[in-house]
């Protein structure tokens, strides 16, 4: 299992936008550089994407939740 | 009824302003906050504070039955919006008023018309504030267009008038250059709205942003003076001088004048600012909107007016007359704000909400510091990523973008990336020192690569 931490404090979000499905579900391939949520800081939205390929485990972070930096946002089977 | 007990519905620096000037005046102060926000500097600076919801701003700054909850447990008898949020809110301010309070700004109808386009553009002409000029509606054909163009002046603007965005924009310096744009920009407006009606305006290619202050009692109003705004990123301001110095005094008489004018027209009550596009070329000046509420730039008109501008808003909101005439509010001398945002400036502008790890500020005559940082605080990452704002005061512009960049070499906000060396390399450009700047001027500046390390002297 890889983690995807986040890389600064803000909201996290697993949709693009809210009326459009998550970026990833479980099961779902990843490759190296996919975006897997978005972190809202300061009025600016981030991407975060994946390091690594693998296979989407899941979300660790609740949608449209304060995360802290380096919070786990999700899990990778590699 | 006098204001006695106000609860400051907003945050960061204006709660802090709203504070001060509420307790020069004798108000006792109460601060709503967010979780977020329980160690924000105004919490402790408040006679009281009361937390009124989750960090987000939806479950709290934007959330109109907290609020309102919070003014009636606190026993307040008025709210102040600050900027942002709820500030301009009709829903808001009807809502503050059924509850028997006071809504520290203009009324609901009034905020509900000033930000309505239209309505605004309407209220503007029919005070005689120039507006920019156009077609007032679609105009067909080739022949129609350049009709239209004549008597409104070149370069014109010809765009889609069904549908919006950037879609079928065309830009014609005179007639010859219409007659071949007309029809496309027609041909386009056809395929993507399948209407090929057209609207022509004045295009306003490099504008300047000029705005005036004025203040309201409801019946009498009058101006402070204006402001230029420039130095913009992304629509936002970054730097802010009163007075604008490419003004003469015949055009900043008739601009102001033009402002108290709609103001009084709209029975306007409080402060509030009507902002211009301004055309070098030509030397005129075009209404684009107006804010309902105090702005973030207020500073540069209170240090060369010596006008509270927040404190005086308190009192006509409590029903006192304007406590000044015209003749009262002269010019003197110039001042510069910079905003002072938490974000890196080397990294493309990427916000940095971090925690303060010793902070000094500059001191002096003519220097001012607005803001909401303690040595420790650790800046909450749902916000704005404003965090304060310098402010400096001069005889002239070149002394006091000198005092701007003294200033800033003397302020520290340690652990934190912020605007600071973008602010440092501005006062050292030529172009700004000469005031050659528009509204289009800062991003390809930016783009072209003057924002260095080196190019900043910046010590951080």
């Amino acid at each position: 299992m890889t983690d995807i931490q986040s890389p600064l404090p803000g909201t996290f979000y697993h949709r693009p936008d809210p009326d459009q499905p998550p970026f990833k579900a479980k099961g779902d391939s990843v490759a190296e550089g996919d975006v897997i949520g978005l972190i809202e800081v300061m009025k600016t939205f981030i991407e975060v994407k994946a390091e690594a390929a693998g296979t989407f485990a899941g979300y660790e972070a609740d949608d449209a939740t304060p995360v802290t930096a380096g919070a786990v946002l999700a899990k990778l089977e590699s | 009824m006098p204001v006695s007990r106000l609860l400051i519905a907003n945050r960061g620096e204006i709660a802090m302003r709203i504070v001060r000037a509420a307790k020069s005046l004798g108000v006792h102060t109460i601060q709503a906050y967010s979780e977020a926000d329980a160690e924000m500097l105004s919490v402790r600076e408040a006679d009281e504070s009361i937390c009124i919801g989750p960090a987000p701003a939806k479950d709290s700054y934007l959330n109109i039955d907290a609020l309102l909850k919070a003014a009636r447990e606190t026993n307040a008898d008025a709210v102040h919006p600050g900027y942002g949020f709820l500030s301009e809110s009709p829903a808001f301010v009807r809502a503050v008023e059924d509850a028997g309070l006071t809504f520290v700004g203009p009324s609901a109808d009034t905020i509900e018309r000033m930000g309505d386009k239209v309505a605004a553009r309407q209220a503007a002409e029919a005070a005689g504030v120039p507006v920019v000029p156009g077609s007032d509606g679609r105009v067909d054909g080739v022949d129609a267009a350049l009709e239209v163009a004549e008597t409104i002046g070149y370069p014109v603007m010809v765009k889609a008038a069904a549908g919006g965005g950037g879609r079928g924009i065309r830009v014609a310096q005179d007639a010859d250059e219409l007659r071949k744009l007309a029809p496309q920009a027609a041909r386009e407006a056809q395929a993507a709205f399948g209407d090929g009606g057209l609207y022509v305006e004045r295009a306003i290619l490099s504008p300047r942003h000029i705005e005036v202050q004025i203040l309201g009692d409801g019946t009498r109003a009058v101006h402070c003076w204006e402001r230029e705004c420039s130095l913009q990123r992304r629509r936002q301001k970054v730097w802010e001088e009163a007075g604008a110095s490419c003004l003469d005094q015949a055009t900043r008489e008739t601009l102001c004048r033009s402002a108290v004018a709609l103001a009084e027209a709209v029975n306007y009550r409080g402060a509030g600012t009507l902002e211009y596009l301004y055309d070098d070329a030509s030397g005129e000046f075009f209404f684009i909107e107006m804010n309902t509420r105090i702005q973030v730039e207020h500073p540069v008109t209170e240090m060369i007016t010596g006008v509270d501008l927040v404190a005086e808003m308190i009192r006509v909101a409590g029903g006192e007359p304007l406590s000044m005439t015209q003749d009262d509010i002269a010019r003197n001398g110039h001042a510069i704000e910079v905003r002072l945002n938490a974000e890196d400036p080397l990294m493309q502008f990427m916000p940095f909400p971090g925690k303060v790890d010793g902070l000094d500020w500059p001191e002096g005559d003519g220097i001012r510091v607005d803001h909401f940082l303690s040595d420790g605080y650790q800046i909450p990452p749902f916000y704005d990523s404003l965090i304060g704002k310098l402010i400096v005061h001069a005889p002239t512009r070149d002394e006091a973008i000198d005092k701007l960049a003294e200033a800033l070499r003397s302020t520290r906000i340690g652990g934190v990336k912020t605007t600071i060396p973008l602010h440092l390399a501005l006062a050292r450009s030529p172009d700004v020192r000469a005031g050659r700047v528009h509204t289009q001027w800062l991003e390809p500046w930016l783009d072209a690569g003057n924002l260095t390390a080196e190019a900043t002297g910046d010590p951080q």
